[in-house]
């Protein structure tokens, strides 16, 4: 067969990507018509900049999702004959039923960079986010006090953290992200320190909400020990007994650092708010109350810092991705087999200049996504700031 | 401009509207304004926050931002219409035809940039001179403003003067070009009375020595009063009473200005006797103004049928200078019939006492210099406080901003514990007794009502949460449904509709939230109720609201009151005993009567004669104060008050400057802290005079 | 302002104390020093071989002695092998056993020697630097004008069309980590198959070289060319203008709502004079603090751009040293890391405090 031009190849990958594009009509729909009633979500709407990137987010949070329909072969799967085939290309020797192009072309071992890129994009959106979020609960959980009490707490815990954000993080991921690391079992330590976080913030959460009405406090303490102390001891032990949470000593691994390097930055902004909110009448008011500190932290402060803290955070998923993507150029990923992008850029540029679609395909998508968070932040920080 | 003849007018503003444009809609901001300023004429542009008397200076400036935009009328000044005059004609007049002063000094200077550089920046812009020679102007000028070595002052960065001092400079600023016409915009809200004091006298003083024309836009009637000749009353984007000052404050003939009059605090005015009559409903929003009068819905006078079929047009009442109303009913109402609504009160008897402060004080450690290091320095923000509150009295305490009146407050709450000395809580020392550790009973009968209404609610919560909240805390009620019911009462008591417990702070205007905020300090039944500045924040037509609402809760519960502000013609108005505070100590305390007559401790004496009051039959002795409050990190040796007391002479022997005075009773427990002999204290005259009708 | 820089100095000294030692706690740990010995002596070593070779070579000591010793504030460990030649830290061949000193850390300016390169590490670090030295000075030159210069102009009239067109330029820029970029530019203009060159060479543009930038930067270690430093260069400059950019912009953004330029605007001043003599200054404080802190991930572009780029500077030492398990080298990129970190948040410091006379002056 003849390979595809250009405006074959894209008029056939668009419609690869259908699931996405129904998945995205859908919520555009629904989005638009409720704009109104969804708070600063629905005021997205309104900017052109945070509509753009929520819809480049969205679509690759549904790639995703449906990356098991999308793709056209087995990312792994190596078709003889289609070694750095040009995209476009026909598949040599098709299989019964399997799709008959590379689209996006081959990589040097001969594996679809279409499909691959496909599934980065699971890859990538399983991680950065999840990071991110216990990034955040780390910084929240010491951010908080840190801003509120000042002194010596706040001298302590700032050190700490100036500490790790002066290490250069690509040395950071060169010490922490090898597999002798993983044999000392340092991993898990850092593990089990990070992984406690969320159990304690959400722990404090509900007790201070709830400590005059016992019944209460204890339903919620109860439920959020419970659940959080299974999913701790799966993910930073591997000894869950059910079963349910597990998760690879290498991922787990790449995780803890990526969690670690981030959360001082989450420290850092969360400290300065609560400073600046700490003067606000509503929080003397609390203390003339009677209230306890960590009530007033996380119900009084907390909830009054949420605007710049979900612009950071999706600038933050999106710092995150550009950290997995330099720890997969590094070589230092999840597994070498494995289609995330940094990989998939690293291997794709050893031949960079005489085929360069193998490590621009994903240097693209990954930028895209990138792009996409940035102008979603910067589209909430114009819609909060409104009125 | 030679051609511009001086009897016309400087400005001369007709049928102007302005509106604001947004996403979703147009705000008329200003409609169909309407005023003229003669030459070496003081204009008073009054009115409640929102109404648009703001805009209309800006509009003059021709600096309405991206959204504002003029969409109807003229602006005429020399004769020229500023409405059509391009960009670089603007900037001709600016600055050197047309000065504005703002409310924040600080945030009006720039940070970067020497004073002097600032000022001299005007002549050589619009004049072409030199930069020694503008340097010298300038140089003049701080001299003209009154601010003492000029030299050093051109030298300094702004943040390095006090804020009485900056708006001096502001003030030079504008000056530099000599304009014809100056607009300033609220200029001393900012600052202290007494500083306040001195720049209206400048304000003045300038006008006159210059013959500049002045728009002054302020918020309080007897700042008007001081500084104007004419003044136009403004409300929801109207001008609804434009005349000679004199003439609007005792004749005036709008309901809106009436009724704004009967809300304020005057002297005579008294909580039982004589109580305020606040104005009903609320300011309208832009988008939601009623047809035909704006201030119909308020009105007492209001006819249906006759005040909403059609816009009102400004009508000029005969035998008067230049007096106009925008009233339908203007000629039928009895401008001298006495309000309906006032019903007077039962003084309410004192109780035993519930709370005594003994030789209270509090000092903080503070660090200085820039970089943290340095010298640790001692703050004392309150000395030896001694005093005593019963039950159901009013204690006001009075001072303007480091007096220590917060701090005292922040000790009294529990926040901060207190250095020496004691405080009794009905039989409780609670001097060194932290929040924390007080009892839910404690803590429940002592809470404090917040100054700014913008901050004192959690605006990521429903009204009616934080009430539960509160109760919660309190532990008020067995379960949620009984204190579902409780905040609702409590929603009563401040006089709110039981639908705003689901409504989220923001959707509420100033003096609704902090109706809420007074509901919140009494969910646990408090006895003794710190409120600090509660109204200074509100518009004059809600602070008599708020006012009588806390005072109605107080006369039910028998509440202790304790008063924190800085407004005297509020203090005297409601407070049963008043208790004077400066840099830390208390200078003066007696009963209400006691304070505002002679003899006074000086500074009261300053303080009072300070305060503009909104009425021309009041004869006040002008006191200014001179220099500035000094630091409460670097405070005077002996008296605190002896840098600025004109009375210092009198004392013999420079005690002042060595010794602190002690406390001295004056009989019926008025107690002053003065060096003055008792036969000098007798030689003081009453600073307000009414005179003789 | 003198007690301040001291202290500052101080903190940095215990960061720089304590970054060290994780650094050298993380390089030395068991199964690095295990990985150490074989590749050093023989891959097939016995556990007990692989253990007795490392406390010949006195890696048998605690991690906190192992850490003075390397710092020099430890004498250096000393020992003799089976057959009585007396070995140890100092001991150098040829020098006599008396002159052999007793302290040999990097505080003594001994670094050690280089498993990979076989060079004291010294002599590595000292070219690396240089290389890396002239990479950052283009950087900086292409970077900092520009990316001030773009906030400045998207800031000064917020909402406008410039602002909309750099401001997005801006952010997409900063969404482009280096090797996406560098893959990007490659692959446009240094790509015999790909990107512009081909059509250059096919429309007679190019003559004599096949691409119009070279893909690596390894002459540029010889010899600096507009075509060998340029793609280098740009993807560092790159990222940083779209983020310097952004936070001039904001700071600028800022500082034009602020009253005292209304107060400009209404004396009479000129929009370009307002700009220039009253909102400029104020609105650079804050990138300055930015550009400075900026450092530490201008570190990182260097380590990706470097690797990309064949660029044998300290980025490229450094992966180098990483991942061939080089501890000394290793140890060495660290501190000249950590150092250039702390170093430029106290310039960064001290330049805030200079620029801005609210905190100088009071």
């Amino acid at each position: 067969m003849e390979p595809l031009s250009w405006g074959a190849i894209f008029a056939k990958a668009a419609m690869q990507f259908w699931p996405v594009w129904a998945a995205m009509l859908v919520t555009f729909f629904l989005s638009t018509a409720l704009k109104r009633r969804l708070g600063l979500y629905g005021k997205l709407f309104d900017s052109t900049v945070g509509m753009f990137g929520f819809g480049i987010v969205t679509f690759w949070v549904f790639t995703a999702v449906f990356a098991d329909q999308i793709i056209t072969h087995d990312p792994l799967a190596q078709l003889s004959g289609m070694k750095n085939a040009l995209p476009g290309m026909a598949v040599k020797s098709p299989a019964e039923g399997g799709y008959p192009f590379y689209l996006f072309g081959g990589d040097s071992l001969a594996r679809d960079v279409f499909s691959r890129m496909v599934m980065g994009a699971r890859d990538v959106l399983k991680i950065a986010p999840a990071a991110t979020v216990f990034a955040f609960m780390v910084g929240v959980t010491l951010g908080l006090p840190a801003g509120y009490f000042g002194g010596k707490l706040d001298t302590f815990l700032s050190f700490l953290a100036n500490l790790v954000l002066a290490f250069p993080v690509i040395l950071l991921f060169y010490l922490l992200v090898t597999p002798e690391i993983v044999q000392t079992g340092i991993p898990v330590i850092f593990a089990a320190i990070l992984f406690v976080f969320p159990i304690v913030f959400f722990t404090i959460l509900f007790n201070s909400r709830f400590h005059m009405n016992p019944a209460k406090r204890n339903l919620y303490v109860g439920l959020t020990l419970a659940l959080g102390l299974w999913a701790y001891s799966g993910l930073a032990f591997n000894a869950d007994p059910v079963g349910l949470f597990s998760m690879d000593p290498n991922l787990l691994n790449v995780f803890v650092s990526v969690v670690f390097v981030n959360s001082p930055g989450v420290f850092r902004i969360v400290r300065g708010l609560v400073m600046d909110i700490k003067a606000r009448d509503y929080v003397a008011a609390g203390q003339t109350r009677g209230e306890s500190s960590w009530y007033i932290m996380l119900w009084e402060i907390l909830p009054n810092a949420r605007g710049p803290l979900i612009v950071d955070f999706c600038l933050r998923i999106g710092y995150t991705t550009i950290l997995l993507g330099t720890l997969g150029f590094f070589g230092l990923g999840v597994s070498p087999e494995s289609p995330d992008w940094g990989s998939t850029i690293d291997d794709g540029r050893k031949l960079l200049a005489i085929f360069p679609h193998a490590a621009v395909v994903p240097a693209l998508a990954l930028m895209s996504l990138v792009l996409g968070l940035n102008l979603l932040a910067d589209g909430l920080r114009e819609e909060s700031l409104k009125d | 401009m030679e051609d511009w003849d001086p009897s016309k007018p400087i400005l001369e503003i007709e049928n102007l509207s302005i509106s604001f444009f947004t996403r979703l809609r147009e705000i008329p901001a200003v409609m169909d304004f309407s005023c003229t300023v003669m030459a070496g004429e003081a204009m008073g542009l009054v009115g409640e926050s929102g109404c648009g008397k703001s805009t209309v200076a800006l509009a003059v400036m021709r600096d309405l931002g991206k959204t504002g935009r003029i969409t109807g009328g003229s602006i005429r000044f020399k004769g020229r219409d500023l409405t059509r005059l391009s960009e670089e004609e603007l900037r001709h007049i600016r600055g050197s035809e047309i000065a504005m002063i703002y409310q924040e000094p600080m945030a009006s200077l720039n940070p970067a940039m020497k004073v002097g550089a600032q000022l001299a920046e005007v002549p050589v812009i619009h004049q072409n001179m030199a930069k020694a020679e503008a340097w010298a102007l300038a140089r003049q000028i701080v001299a003209d403003v009154r601010l003492p070595d000029p030299d050093r002052i051109l030298n300094a960065y702004p943040h390095q003067l006090s804020g009485g001092q900056q708006q001096r400079i502001v003030i030079a600023m504008a000056l530099m070009a000599k304009p014809a016409l100056l607009i300033l915009d609220e200029p001393t809200t900012a600052l202290d009375v007494t500083v306040e004091a001195g720049i209206v006298d400048l304000v003045k003083d300038l006008g006159a020595k210059y013959g500049t024309s002045m728009l002054f836009i302020s918020h309080n009637l007897g700042l008007v009063l001081d500084v104007c000749d004419r003044i136009c009353v403004m409300y929801s984007g109207e001008a609804v009473e434009t005349g000679n000052v004199e003439e609007v404050f005792t004749s005036m003939r709008h309901p809106y200005t009436q009724a704004l009059f009967r809300s304020i605090p005057l002297p005579g005015a008294d909580k039982n006797a004589r109580p305020l009559i606040s104005i009903p409903g609320n300011f309208p929003l832009p988008h939601e103004r009623p047809p035909g009068c704006n201030f119909g819905p308020r009105c007492d006078y209001f006819e249906k049928g006759r005040c909403d079929a059609a816009d009102v047009p400004m009508e000029t009442v005969p035998d008067a200078h230049r007096h106009e109303s925008r009233c339908r009913k203007w000629r039928e109402i009895d401008w001298q019939a006495p309000p309906k609504a006032r019903i007077a009160k039962e003084k309410l008897p004192f109780g035993k006492v519930v709370l005594r402060m003994d030789d209270l004080k509090k000092y903080y450690s503070v660090s200085t210099g820039a970089f943290g290091g340095g010298s640790k320095k001692v703050v004392k923000a309150n000395e030896t406080l001694s005093f005593e509150a019963r039950e159901g009295e009013t204690l006001a305490i009075v001072g303007e901003s480091g007096c220590g009146k917060s701090t005292f407050a922040k000790v009294l709450m529990g926040l901060e514990t207190a250095t020496s000395g004691q405080i009794m809580l009905f039989d409780e020392n609670v001097q060194s007794t932290p929040i924390q550790k007080r009892g839910a009973d404690t803590v429940s009968q002592v809470q404090m009502v917040f100054q700014n209404p913008f901050d004192t609610l959690n605006p990521s919560m429903t009204v009616g949460r934080q009430i539960i909240r509160a109760l919660e805390v309190f532990r008020k009620g067995d379960n949620d449904a009984d204190r579902q019911r409780m905040m609702l009462d409590l929603m009563d008591l401040v006089k709110l509709p039981r639908a705003f417990a689901e409504r989220m702070p923001r959707q509420l205007s100033g003096g609704q939230k902090q109706r809420v905020g007074i509901a919140r300090a009494f969910a646990g039944g408090a006895k003794v109720v710190v409120a600090d500045e509660p109204v200074s924040a509100l518009d004059v037509s809600v602070q008599a609201a708020v006012t009588d609402l806390l005072m109605d809760i107080q006369r039910e519960n028998r509440t202790t009151l304790l008063f924190i502000s800085h407004d005297l013609s509020i203090v005297r108005y409601l407070a049963d005993r008043v208790m004077v505070m400066y840099l830390g100590h208390v200078v003066e305390m007696g009963t209400t009567e006691q304070v505002f007559s002679p003899p006074y401790h000086p500074y009261t004496e300053a303080l009072l004669s300070a305060v503009p009051i909104a009425d021309p039959t009041v004869v006040r002795k002008r006191i200014v104060l001179e220099g500035e409050i000094p630091s409460a990190m670097n405070p005077p040796p002996g008296c605190p008050f002896q840098t600025r007391c004109r009375w210092k002479v009198q004392v013999p022997g420079g005690l002042c400057d060595t010794e602190l005075p002690p406390v001295r009773d004056l009989g019926e427990h008025h107690q002053i802290k003065c060096h003055l002999s008792a036969e000098v204290l007798a030689t003081m005259e009453p600073v307000i005079k009414v005179a003789a009708e | 302002m003198l007690a301040f820089v001291l202290r500052r100095l101080g903190v940095m000294l215990l960061t720089a104390l304590a970054l060290t030692f994780i650094v050298f706690a993380l390089t030395n740990l068991q199964p690095n020093l295990e990985k150490l010995a074989k590749s050093e002596a023989s891959v097939r070593m016995s556990d007990d071989a692989v253990r007795a070779w490392l406390s010949e070579n006195g890696y048998s000591g605690t991690m906190i002695s192992r850490y003075g010793q390397w710092l020099g504030v430890l004498p250096g460990w000393t020992g003799a092998t089976a057959d009585g030649t007396a070995t140890g830290r100092c001991v150098e061949r040829g020098v006599a056993a008396e002159a052999t000193p007793r302290f040999c850390g990097i505080l003594q300016g001994d670094w050690g020697q280089s498993t990979v390169f076989k060079k004291p590490v010294l002599d590595m670090l000292g070219r690396a630097l240089g290389h890396t030295g002239w990479l950052m000075l283009a950087v900086m030159l292409v970077m900092v004008p520009t990316a001030l210069l773009i906030g400045v102009l998207a800031g000064m009239r917020e909402g406008s069309k410039t602002d909309r067109v750099l401001s997005t330029a801006a952010i997409a820029t900063t969404a482009t980590p280096e090797y996406v970029s560098g893959v990007i530019f490659i692959a446009l203009f240094a790509s015999a198959t790909a990107g512009i060159s081909p059509l250059l060479v096919e429309w007679g543009w190019l003559t004599g070289r096949k691409t119009l930038f070279q893909g690596t930067a390894t002459s540029a270690m010889d010899d600096i060319t507009f075509w060998n430093f340029a793609l280098p260069v740009m993807t560092i400059a790159l990222y940083g203008i779209g983020y310097i950019a952004r936070m001039t912009r904001a700071s600028m953004t800022e500082v034009m709502t602020q009253q005292y330029i209304r107060t400009a605007r209404l004396k009479g001043v000129g929009f370009g004079q307002v700009v220039m003599k009253h909102a400029l200054r104020n609105a650079l404080i804050a990138p300055f603090t930015v550009i400075m802190l900026q450092f530490p991930w201008l570190l990182n572009g260097v380590v990706i751009v470097e690797t990309l780029f064949n660029y044998k500077g300290f980025g490229w030492t450094l992966v180098q040293a990483a991942g061939n398990n080089d501890i000394d080298m290793l140890l060495a990129c660290s501190v000249v890391a950590v150092f250039v970190v702390l170093l430029t948040q106290l310039i960064s410091d001290i330049g805030y405090v200079f620029l801005n006379p609210r905190i100088r002056l009071s």
